[in-house]
């Protein structure tokens, strides 16, 4: 323990296995000052900026909000307020492209600015030392501060650590090659970061206090230094430039000679590490009540007339920043959100900045190519090891490129896959330009989702086992119920009274009757058995299906040769199906009256019965909607009073126009009834409807014989 | 003699000694015998368990079980190419294709009930085999989406139809790194 201090005090460190030395670029922004954009016409503030979860709404469109005013309230620690950047109107709620690499859309709301930038009433701070420790992780977790590094993890969480801290350690390496934003803050508000510190050494009491930053910002080093001076704890720890000593993983090794383990804070280590721009946020929330509203970004590239860092507002739109940088107008745009190593190229420059953009990146076309119009030029493997003598992780990222092409998540775990940082030394250093850690990311998010498929099956699969298990309990219990039932009829009915005997005699009866119904059946017209048959089928749907297309076939001859039909007696008399397969039932009766022998006399009825019968068919369509199902009803009780009258030319005049009334009826009703009507509602409907035009052809007809 | 003598002693030392090691690896196959995880509990855990029965068996371990038995090992509909390729890699065969008689479209979905339209019957609660629909007799019935499996099997005996299969939406959090299928706009 002493000795690390000891190490430090005379400047020497440890190291990390591999690391690259990309071409330094932040000459283009280093030497300007931080400059203040104007607000711009619209805001756009993602919902959640971070890792975890998104907070509460707390606004509505059209609301008018102050600065500082916060839009979302936190329920859960893991999720982070948001405030409105400036004074204006809610202008819409709505989902927008996020600064995501997918492009997905999410809810964002969206801020009119009414340029007057006024602010909510604020309660400034005099005296920092007053307040308790949990005073200050309540002031930092309603400011809503989450890491400002990159990852965004948040900040109050990772302050309200139960563990013993030993190291506070301050991350000011800023090891990507383009990015100057916490160096330039450095420069320009150090009093501010060192009250930040000081406010996060109050929360946390670590024994030290270390300030990680790397050689190449020696302006920044020497403000540091002068401050550290007056505080025993502060270290200011210079570190040689090398990518990437900004990794959380690998500045504790730098600095203590600690490898985290995999899988494990480093707050259990005893260590907890803070962005610098996090200490100044910290700073202004607690002592001047201003939530995190805005943030240093570098604004820098080729592409850029003026690549400068700004202090840009949360919400405002990535291509106003670079307008205001002097973005040539081009077609097209490639822009990179965050450093060239670890940033994403984003979809539109209509994303907002958020609370974990640390850069913005317009190179030329010579600078960085952009994949989009060039391709990756990835060429195959040729097994150089490069890689693997630059991974900071330490693994072996060919072997994980071929298994992650393979789909191989058993070797990909096996080979440590999730201990990668993504830092993209591997990728850089790639003579074959094989752009290895978007394959990693694909495999990442693949095994991710392949864990949440497993849990959820194995949560289905219990539930399904539950459920069986419940069945088979209410099944016996109920066999149980009907046993005892069954006993206690039993012992009543041979309990020798006369009440018990009447019972008996009437069961006797009862039981001679069904069985003279039975020889009954068996000697019936070959209509009924047809229509036992189609009881039958009800129950089998391919036999109802084999009907339905005889049926069918059937009509089709019957429009041609116009044959006549008689209805079988039983057709009134027909119980009246009321499920689905209605239709299947009917057109298999229409067979059976086809069958019979014809008779002249009844041929005006056989016509309305025939009606009656394919009008079933049609409505038994329709009955696959609720609605419909009344019409059809309704329908049959009429049909069947005309059916029962001497008929009239007039009365069947008007019986068929009420049906064609009624067919109008059900067809809109099954029509309107639902969008998402299934196919095989459709189907039916469509089968059931050619009979019914058949009706209307026929009816002339046999009126004119 | 002596040359007959030499062939029956060698015969005897081999045969004793092929009998002593017949009995050590004979005891040691009994004390030591490991339960190997039957092959029924291994394909059911390959399987995607959305109870849905479009195998044609009611759920996903009697269809495991019909598999370790000489079923068919292409007809899981929801797991679709991956489910078949692990199952015959398990199985020590070529995998082939998705069963025909199988839609292929195996994205996963939710099911919904659009609430206006339930008459409140409860056959789709009969017909959830993991107990995912809440609801009682004539009072309007609504889907627990966490735990539906999207298996389909409420849609056929509603009477009103009103419950659809809606895909499950794509978002940052469940997101694919597919960098062939992000919508780059490149703006003007």
């Amino acid at each position: 323990m002493g000795s690390i201090i000891e190490r430090i005090k005379r400047g020497h460190f440890w190291t990390f296995h591999g690391g690259i030395h990309p071409p330094e670029q932040k000459f283009l922004t280093t030497d300007k000052p931080i400059r203040a954009v104007s607000i711009p016409d619209q805001l756009i503030l993602p919902l959640q900026q971070h890792i975890g979860i998104s907070a509460d709404l707390q606004v509505n469109v059209g609301d008018k909000v102050l600065k500082g005013q916060p839009l979302t309230i936190s329920t859960h620690p893991m999720a982070v307020p948001i405030h409105a950047p400036t004074s204006g109107t809610i202008s819409a709620i709505k989902n927008a492209v996020i600064a995501h690499p997918s492009g997905l859309s999410e809810l964002c709301l969206f801020i009119t600015p009414d340029g007057k930038d006024k602010w909510r009433e604020r309660q400034i701070c005099t005296d920092v030392s007053k307040l308790t420790s949990n005073n200050l992780i309540d002031k930092i977790s309603s400011a809503g501060i989450s890491g400002m590094g990159g990852a965004g993890f948040p900040t109050q969480v990772k302050v309200s650590t139960r563990e013993k801290i030993k190291f506070l350690i301050i991350n000011a390496a800023e090891c990507e090659p383009y990015i100057t934003a916490d160096d330039l803050l450095i420069r320009e508000h150090s009093p501010s970061i060192i009250d930040g510190i000081n406010i996060l050494n109050t929360i946390l009491s670590p024994e030290h206090i270390l300030i990680g930053i790397e050689d190449n910002k020696p302006e920044a080093i020497k403000i540091l230094k002068k401050l550290a001076a007056n505080n025993k704890k502060i270290q200011v720890c210079v570190l040689p430039t090398k990518y990437p000593s900004g990794g959380e993983k690998q500045l504790i090794q730098l600095l203590t000679g600690q490898e985290v383990p995999a899988g494990v804070l480093p707050s259990s280590l005893g260590i907890v590490m803070q962005n610098i721009a996090t200490c100044f946020a910290i700073a202004d929330a607690v002592i001047n009540d201003i939530p995190l509203i805005k943030r240093v970004v570098t604004v820098s590239g080729q592409a850029l007339q003026k690549p400068q860092n700004v202090w840009s507002l949360l919400g405002t739109p990535v291509g106003y920043l670079l307008e205001q940088c002097g973005y040539p107008n081009k077609n097209k745009k490639h822009i990179i959100m965050g450093g060239p190593m670890m940033g994403y190229s984003l979809p539109t420059d209509q994303v907002p900045v958020v609370k974990t953009t640390n850069c913005i990146l317009a190179p030329s076309e010579k600078e960085i190519s952009s994949p989009y119009s060039t391709g990756t030029g990835e060429v195959e493997c040729i097994r150089c090891g490069q890689c693997s003598d630059v991974c900071p992780a330490q693994l072996l990222p060919q072997e994980l490129q071929w298994s992650a092409k393979a789909k191989d998540h058993q070797q990909l775990n096996k080979l440590n896959l999730f201990d990668c940082i993504e830092c993209g030394a591997c990728a850089y250093v790639c003579p074959s330009q094989i752009p290895l850690v978007n394959y990693y990311r694909i495999s990442k998010s693949e095994i991710r989702e392949q864990k949440q498929l497993d849990i959820k099956a194995e949560h289905a699969k219990v539930r399904f086992e539950a459920r069986k298990e419940r069945l088979a309990r209410d099944k016996i219990a109920r066999e149980e119920k009907q046993r005892i039932a069954a006993e206690a009829r039993k012992a009543r009915m041979n309990s020798g009274t006369t009440e018990a005997k009447s019972e008996l005699s009437a069961v006797a009866q009862a039981l001679a009757r069904v069985k003279a119904k039975k020889a009954q059946t068996n000697v019936q017209t070959p209509a009924n058995e047809e229509i036992s048959s189609s009881n039958v089928a009800q129950k089998s749907q391919v036999a109802a299906a084999i009907a339905r297309a005889k049926a069918k076939k059937l009509a089709a001859q019957k429009n041609i040769t116009s044959e006549k039909t008689i209805p079988a007696g039983e057709n009134i008399d027909t119980p009246k199906v009321v499920d689905d397969k209605k239709a299947k039932i009917a057109a298999a009766k229409d067979i059976t009256f086809d069958d019979n022998p014809i008779h002249e006399k009844n041929e005006q009825v056989s016509i309305t019965e025939q009606a009656v019968v394919d009008k079933k068919a049609k409505i038994a369509a329709a009955v696959a909607k609720a609605k419909a199902r009344k019409l059809a009803e309704k329908a049959d009780v009429k049909d069947v009073t005309v059916d029962d009258n001497p008929i009239h030319e007039k009365s069947e005049q008007v019986n068929n126009a009420e049906q064609v009334a009624i067919d109008k009826k059900a067809k809109i009703a099954a029509a309107v009834a639902k969008a998402k009507a299934r196919k095989l509602a459709a189907q039916q409907a469509k089968s059931a409807a050619n009979p019914s035009d058949e009706i209307t052809n026929e009816q002339p007809k046999s009126e004119s014989i | 003699m002596s040359m007959l003598m030499t062939t029956l002693m060698a015969i005897l030392v081999l045969g004793s000694m092929a009998l002593i090691f017949g009995a050590i690896l004979g005891f040691a196959s009994v004390k030591f015998h490991v339960e190997g995880d039957p092959l029924a509990e291994q394909v059911d855990a390959i399987l995607p368990q959305t109870q849905c029965g479009q195998c044609g068996y009611p759920g996903c371990k009697p269809y495991a079980e019909a598999v370790a038995n000489g079923e068919a090992i292409n007809k899981c509909a929801p797991g679709g190419e991956d489910t078949i390729k692990k199952i015959a890699d398990l199985m020590g065969v070529e995998p082939p294709p998705l069963d025909e008689n199988h839609d292929t479209d195996n994205f996963p979905k939710v099911a919904f009930i659009i609430e206006e339209d339930c008459i409140g019957c409860t056959k789709c609660i009969q017909a959830c085999p993991v107990d995912a629909i809440l609801g009682t007799t004539k009072q309007m019935h609504t889907i627990i989406a966490d735990e539906c499996t999207g298996c389909d099997l409420c849609v056929e005996p509603c009477p009103v139809d009103c419950i659809v299969m809606i895909p499950i939406p794509k978002t940052p959090q469940n997101w694919q790194w597919d960098l062939n299928n992000i919508p780059v706009v490149q703006l003007d």
